[in-house]
């Protein structure tokens, strides 16, 4: 058990694509982290340089106290599970478990009894003898585990190990690594794209784009004080809602209505200017099933909702505002991430609100619905950097 | 069903075509083998009279003095020297170009393609001169060495394809499981490429046990003559007639081998070896 610290980390591949820039992240002695982004932000690449898998341009890579940049994967101690597992086809589960035990040339009782072991942990035993092409892709996925914590490494890389697993098994053995990685009690690295893994899992989360970390901290803290409109964009499904507004004084203008905002939502040097508005699904609510005295502390508005995708325990109303065109790179590459760039429809000044699932609106009408002010987030349309002072 | 039934039939004559045009001829050179000089040119599919003499004309005068057996025993010698030095060469060779970066991979598979495509006939000549000054004239090496320079490319081609289909993760996993990057290639990529190593193990060896031109050429007697070339100087009972009898029964005992090796390693020529490793 060891901490990881990347410190001024970069990538630079061969044909001058600058993967990783001068990525900084202390990874602490038993800490799950996770690195998060969209396909091509360099988390996978930060992962491998961990791992020893692509040498690192420049910076320092350091595994407890020794930097480890020149030295080999096989002398890191670490154990890594791969995207597509990478179980040894020729071998049986526990031949594949017992690999990197054979090659540390560890004694054979020694080797049985951990096989044994994580074969336990990880409900494998009746599948010892057999190979990988007869399991299943959860049993396989498991055996990739079993094959990481025989050996009682310094830290566990995972790149994406749940992404090959269908939908309910992938709940099901997000729970299983959380429990064994709290129990062994070693360092991970997990890098995954699913923002509710990350939210889900880790102590702490990274997040990634274009290379660059953009924040680190734990699921709660990203949430609630995303620092710019890429991270606030990201986490949270579905996704945070921006919109054009302008400041002036305490009173923000949206495309909603008017907010006043008391002191500690305001924005700062945002006086008089233009800037982004994010709203979470979950400020909203159907204003009718509010209290007289809740509807005071925020604002309502009337619109025409478009569509209502009811989930059972909460409702998903979608409706239109004038957005006029919200300028942003961070916003564009979210979208493209999202897919949603290809949907004519989507995108544009279409907003969600989540509402409770007493609520009788419906599509086509014209509801009523209500927006908590403080819990506004407002960033700024140059650089996309959060104008909410972080406490 | 009368759709698929009709469509087996078809495939069942297609088929039954192929494996004869590929198979008579076998079929009639074991039939030339076992009759008599006399009924050699009768034109009968089915020998009228049945023999073993020429099989035993093969044989007489055992391992010094026969036409055959110390060609035979030089023909498996050579090609499974030559098979064993090409596959070990041939398996690095190809690991390097699969999976590294160097500078010049790509004009070392275009050198390779280009020694396949060489018309070996120009290179008899001057191999002729090199090896009767240099002494390598009427030797096993001296065969060895130009099946090798033809041999390699063919086998490095069919390696670096099946290598290609690896997944490179299995090798990565092996590193960082504790492997050097020669346990991983002998623990991992080695038993997975087994199909492969096999292919191009079987494709060498029958172009080194089919060679006439070198083997023609490059020897002088029986001390390293392959068989193809043997035949070539096999004599009749008398001056007038011709050993065609002699030359179906070794042409037959020649293929013995090739099925024999096809057999055991087949078995192993099976896709699917990789099935599991990866998902997807």
């Amino acid at each position: 058990m060891s901490e990881i610290v990347l410190d001024g980390i970069s990538k630079r591949f061969d044909d001058g694509y600058e993967a990783v820039k001068d990525m900084n992240l202390d990874v602490n002695d038993g800490e799950f982290m996770i690195l998060v982004g969209p396909s091509g932000c360099g988390k996978s690449t930060a992962l491998r340089m961990i791992a020893g898998l692509e040498d690192i341009t420049s910076g320092e890579l350091r595994i407890g106290d020794q930097v480890v940049n020149q030295i080999a994967p096989k002398d890191r101690d670490i154990a890594m599970v791969f995207q597509n597992y990478a179980l040894y086809p020729h071998m049986t589960v526990r031949e594949n478990m017992a690999f990197p035990l054979k090659l540390a040339k560890a004694p054979q009782e020694e080797v049985d009894s951990k096989v044994i072991e994580a074969a336990r942990i990880l409900d494998l035993e009746p599948h010892l003898d057999r190979r990988p092409a007869n399991l299943s892709g959860g049993q396989r996925q498991r055996v990739a585990m079993g094959r990481a914590i025989v050996r009682d490494p310094k830290a566990f890389l995972m790149d994406e190990p749940l992404s090959n697993l269908d939908a309910k098994l992938r709940v099901q053995m997000r729970t299983e690594v959380a429990r064994i990685q709290s129990r062994l009690g070693t360092t991970t690295v997990y890098v995954t794209h699913d923002q509710t893994e990350a939210m889900t899992l880790g102590d702490r989360v990274a997040v990634m784009r274009a290379g660059m970390l953009q924040q680190v901290g734990r699921p709660s803290e990203l949430y609630a004080n995303p620092a710019n409109l890429f991270v606030a964009g990201f986490i949270g499904s579905p996704a945070m809602n921006f919109m054009p507004a302008t400041v002036s004084g305490d009173v923000v203008r949206l495309p909603l209505g008017e907010v006043r905002l008391d002191l500690s939502r305001r924005p700062s040097q945002a006086d008089g200017r233009d800037v982004i508005a994010g709203i979470r699904p979950e400020a909203f609510e159907d204003a009718s099933l509010l209290a007289a005295d809740a509807r005071e502390r925020g604002m309502t508005f009337r619109t025409k909702i478009d569509l209502v995708e009811s989930l059972g325990a909460e409702q998903y109303a979608y409706f239109q505002v004038e957005a006029g065109q919200l300028e942003a790179e961070e916003l564009r590459e979210l979208a493209e991430d999202a897919g949603a760039a290809e949907v004519p429809s989507s995108g544009e000044g279409q907003v969600v609100a989540r509402i409770s699932a007493e609520s009788r609106i419906d599509r086509g009408d014209e509801a009523e619905l209500w927006v908590d002010p403080t819990r506004l987030h407002f960033f700024d349309p140059a650089n996309g950097q959060s104008l909410l002072a972080r406490d | 069903m009368r759709r698929g039934s009709r469509e087996y039939a078809s495939w069942s004559i297609g088929i039954a075509l192929v494996l004869a045009f590929a198979l008579v001829p076998v079929l009639w050179i074991l039939s030339l083998s076992l009759k008599t000089p006399e009924s050699v040119t009768d034109g009968s599919f089915i020998p009228h009279h049945w023999t073993f003499d020429n099989y035993n004309a093969l044989f007489q005068g055992g391992f010094s003095n026969g036409p055959f057996l110390h060609p035979l025993v030089n023909s498996i010698a050579i090609a499974l020297i030559a098979t064993a030095i090409a596959i070990t060469f041939a398996a690095f060779a190809a690991y390097a170009i699969a999976r590294l970066d160097f500078p010049g991979k790509t004009a070392i598979l275009a050198g390779a393609l280009a020694i396949a495509m060489f018309p070996a006939i120009s290179t008899v000549g001057p191999l002729f001169d090199m090896w009767r000054s240099i002494g390598l004239y009427n030797t096993y090496l001296g065969l060895i060495i130009p099946y090798l320079t033809f041999s390699l490319p063919l086998a490095i081609y069919v390696l670096v394809a099946f290598y290609r289909e690896i997944p490179w993760d299995l090798e990565q996993a092996a590193q960082v499981d504790g492997a050097t990057p020669l346990q991983a290639f002998r623990k991992v990529i080695l038993p997975l490429a087994a199909p492969g190593t096999f292919t191009a193990a079987i494709l060498v060896f029958i172009f080194c046990w089919n060679d006439f031109l070198f083997a023609i050429t490059l020897t002088s007697s029986n001390a390293s003559r392959t068989v193809p070339a043997a035949l070539a100087f096999f004599t009749g009972p008398s001056q007038f007639t011709a050993p065609t009898g002699n030359i179906a029964a070794a042409a037959v005992i020649i293929t013995i081998p090739i099925i024999i090796f096809v057999m055991i390693f087949q078995r192993r020529i099976v896709a699917g070896l990789t099935a599991g490793a990866v998902k997807g």
